[in-house]
């Protein structure tokens, strides 16, 4: 339980305000205790966060050499970007991808927390380990196992080809399914454990008491349960969805062209073109959509009155 | 740019099965090189401080290439070619498999060339395209003619290469080509076109690199443009054009770098543009399953090059290097190992009494006919390499 634990409180508790000091030296105390937390985030995000902003303001050198770029505080980089179809409609189709793998990875990880957390009994922490098993395997080479699985010549297609769901020569990797599949596969486990460090905490005397209350099974669940669930489901969701929408690894393994996604086009952009100030763009779009619609999410979950 | 695996461990991998990795991409390290490619300065790596004297002084020779890229005896754990170097020069060198990949390279190197600095390499490896950057850009040492008499050796197809008429100041090392590549089994009448790649049957198995130089570079062949003499954004976009159709279409299913070889290996993919060396590598591992051509418009020639930086503290020894593997009894001992083009004349004759099969190999030592239809990729401007590989990133990740 202790690994459930731990991801329990990291999601759900609060910073506790300090206790109430005695004296100065306390107080001084508190704020050398987050000095090296402080000096980590202001040397390791806040000062490459403005580097990338920066970057993105630059312009290329009239002539220069590849990669040569020279401050001009250019704001229309980022117009010129959102309006070119190359860099929006992999961005749209980077939440459209994660998004459906956040659902999928949602309607899979919440039965399966669930089973662990009231049906496990003593094998519970046998049944975690084997969710954070896959973990020990670098998330590349699991991808990369992927492909073997998918491949025109592998099992999957070999049975899907007798049932008749794909044709003589179809096939099923690259295609989006591949990605999607890919990516509710590699973020599964961020789903499932902080749903079930929530579910693990829930009194079970609630949920008795809901049926003493007259509640069916499922009114019990869907009225005591999954509400007392949710900081695990916010928690999840967020766990699953922001690394999904900024991930290449699945598009770049399991897609075709027509699957790229943004980060993709990023890493190309910086990498290949050497264009930094676009990849800064576009790296900068990214980081704020996401975090306007999460911003969105909670609110509208509003888990401040459930926690 | 071909496609560079984000796992480095995995690139590891790859690499030491490849022999060679292009340009490269994706991923950590990749990344890592991108950004110190922004900064300025930055530290030497390790070696730097071997020997800050004046050329000519040291005794050691510090040399970066790629992984797999010299003959290696497994079980002294010794490269015996450069064994024997060290025993005759009386030079000792440091030989470091630390290019990974031009781009990261480069940004680890560059800025301190910039600053006249010495970057710790008495001799590195580079790609044609980086060797020319270098060159133009003032980076590269000439090369003392006298010093290196074996420089006469070099094959004719490689002596005047558009990025350095006459040699002045570079060698190449190891070449290889791109060309079409099937299975026998599911092509049993081979590819000579590439227009061949875009037969109805092998719609959807079709795999390309994500090399633009070489894909892009035989469409444009196959479309009678001689790649290696100027030509126009117009003709390059012309074989855009096609690229974008047959992605488009399903017909190429995937744009790969290294990883294509896995598509050929387990038939997911039946017909590439691929390279040499690596169809020779899986041809040998998987049985002989796989054919391997120029198409009849031209395919491409790449090459490693020999370079030595501008502020290398040993010149004189990196040239008796250079001088010692342009000795065709040393090439033949390296391309013996290493499966890629030889490009010492005369090699051909000292393989034969190494390896019969391997001397006999046209993509070891290619016939002046294959030579007649590689063509080497021209240098781009600045301008061009920043719009070309924009466009191509365009067809490629749709």
């Amino acid at each position: 339980m202790s690994i459930a634990a731990a991801i329990g409180d990291t999601i759900e508790d609060e910073p506790k305000p300090p206790p109430p000091s005695t004296n100065k030296g306390r107080k001084f105390t508190a704020y050398l205790l987050m000095l090296p937390g402080m000096l980590w985030l202001a040397i390791f995000f806040v000062i490459p966060l403005v580097a990338l902003f920066m970057t993105s303001l630059q312009t290329p050198v009239p002539g220069g050499e590849v990669g040569q770029f020279q401050q001009t505080f250019s704001f229309s980089n980022y117009a010129e970007t959102l309006t070119d179809d190359t860099y929006y409609i992999p961005l749209i189709r980077s939440f459209i991808y994660s998004g459906i793998a956040t659902i999928l990875a949602l309607l899979i990880g919440y039965p399966l927390a669930y089973a662990i957390a009231f049906k496990g009994g003593k094998y519970r922490n046998l049944l975690l380990v084997m969710v954070i098993a896959p973990f020990f395997v670098s998330f590349i080479l699991r991808t990369i196992a992927w492909r073997q699985i998918l491949a025109d010549e592998g099992p999957v297609v070999a049975v899907l080809r007798v049932i008749g769901v794909v044709g003589e020569t179809g096939g099923i990797y690259p295609s989006a399914f591949a990605v999607i599949m890919g990516l509710t596969y590699n973020f599964l486990p961020f789903m499932t454990l902080p749903i079930y460090a929530s579910l693990e905490r829930v009194d079970p005397k609630l949920i008795e008491a809901s049926g003493d209350l007259y509640a069916k099974p499922m009114t019990g669940f869907f009225k005591v349960t999954f509400p007392l669930s949710l900081p695990g489901v916010v928690a999840g969701t967020l766990l699953t969805f922001i690394p999904a929408a900024g991930d290449y690894v699945n598009a770049a393994l399991l897609g075709r062209p027509s699957n790229t996604m943004i980060g993709n086009r990023i890493e190309y952009t910086f990498l290949s073109v050497n264009d930094y100030p676009t990849a800064a763009v576009l790296s900068f779009i990214l980081m704020a959509t996401i975090l306007i619609m999460v911003l969105i999410y909670i609110r509208r979950v509003g888990t401040e009155d459930l926690v | 740019m071909t496609e560079k695996h984000p796992d480095p461990r995995i690139e590891a991998l790859r690499q030491a099965m490849s022999r060679r990795n292009f340009l490269a991409a994706v991923g950590a390290t990749g990344a890592a090189a991108g950004l110190a490619a922004c900064g300025t300065g930055g530290t030497s790596t390790s070696g730097s401080g071997s020997s800050p004297a004046a050329s000519g002084d040291s005794k050691t020779i510090t040399w970066a290439n790629w992984t797999l890229y010299l003959d290696y005896d497994k079980e002294s754990k010794t490269y015996p070619t450069l064994e024997r170097f060290e025993k005759e020069s009386g030079y000792t060198v440091e030989y470091r498999e630390d290019i990974e990949d031009n781009v990261q390279f480069n940004g680890k190197v560059a800025p301190q060339l910039a600053n006249g600095q010495n970057i710790g390499y008495d001799l590195v490896t580079p790609t044609d395209w980086l060797a020319a950057e270098w060159i133009r850009k003032g980076y590269a040492a000439e090369i003392d003619a006298a010093n290196v008499p074996n420089k006469k050796n070099i094959l004719t197809a490689l002596a005047d290469v558009p990025f350095d008429p006459g040699r002045q100041y570079s060698l190449t090392w190891q070449s290889g080509f791109a060309g079409l590549a099937w299975n026998k089994e599911k092509v049993p009448n081979g590819l000579k076109t590439l227009d061949d790649l875009w037969a109805p049957e092998l719609s959807g198995k079709v795999v390309v690199l994500s090399e633009m130089r070489d894909t892009i570079g035989l469409i444009m062949l196959s479309q009678g443009v001689d790649i290696s003499q100027p030509f126009t954004t117009e003709q390059f976009n012309a074989a855009l054009d096609v690229l974008q159709q047959q992605v488009d279409s399903g017909q190429i299913k995937q744009v790969k770098g290294n990883s294509y070889k896995e598509d050929l290996i387990n038939e997911q993919a039946w017909a590439a543009i691929g390279w040499s060396g690596d169809i020779f590598q899986i041809n040998a591992e998987n049985g002989d399953k796989w054919g391997f051509a120029l198409p009849e418009t031209g395919g491409t020639l790449w090459s490693d090059n020999l370079l030595i930086p501008s502020t290398a503290a040993n010149k004189a020894g990196a040239e008796a290097l250079m001088n010692f593997y342009y000795d065709p009894k040393n090439a033949a001992e390296v391309a013996a190992y290493v499966n890629y083009v030889c490009p010492v004349k005369g090699a051909k004759e000292e393989m034969e009494k190494i390896d019969p099969k391997l001397a006999a190999s046209e993509w070891i030592f290619p016939t002046d006919a294959t030579l007649d239809n590689a063509y080497v990729f021209r240098p781009l401007t600045p301008e061009e390499q920043t719009e070309f590989s924009d466009s191509f990133g365009r067809v490629i990740q749709g």
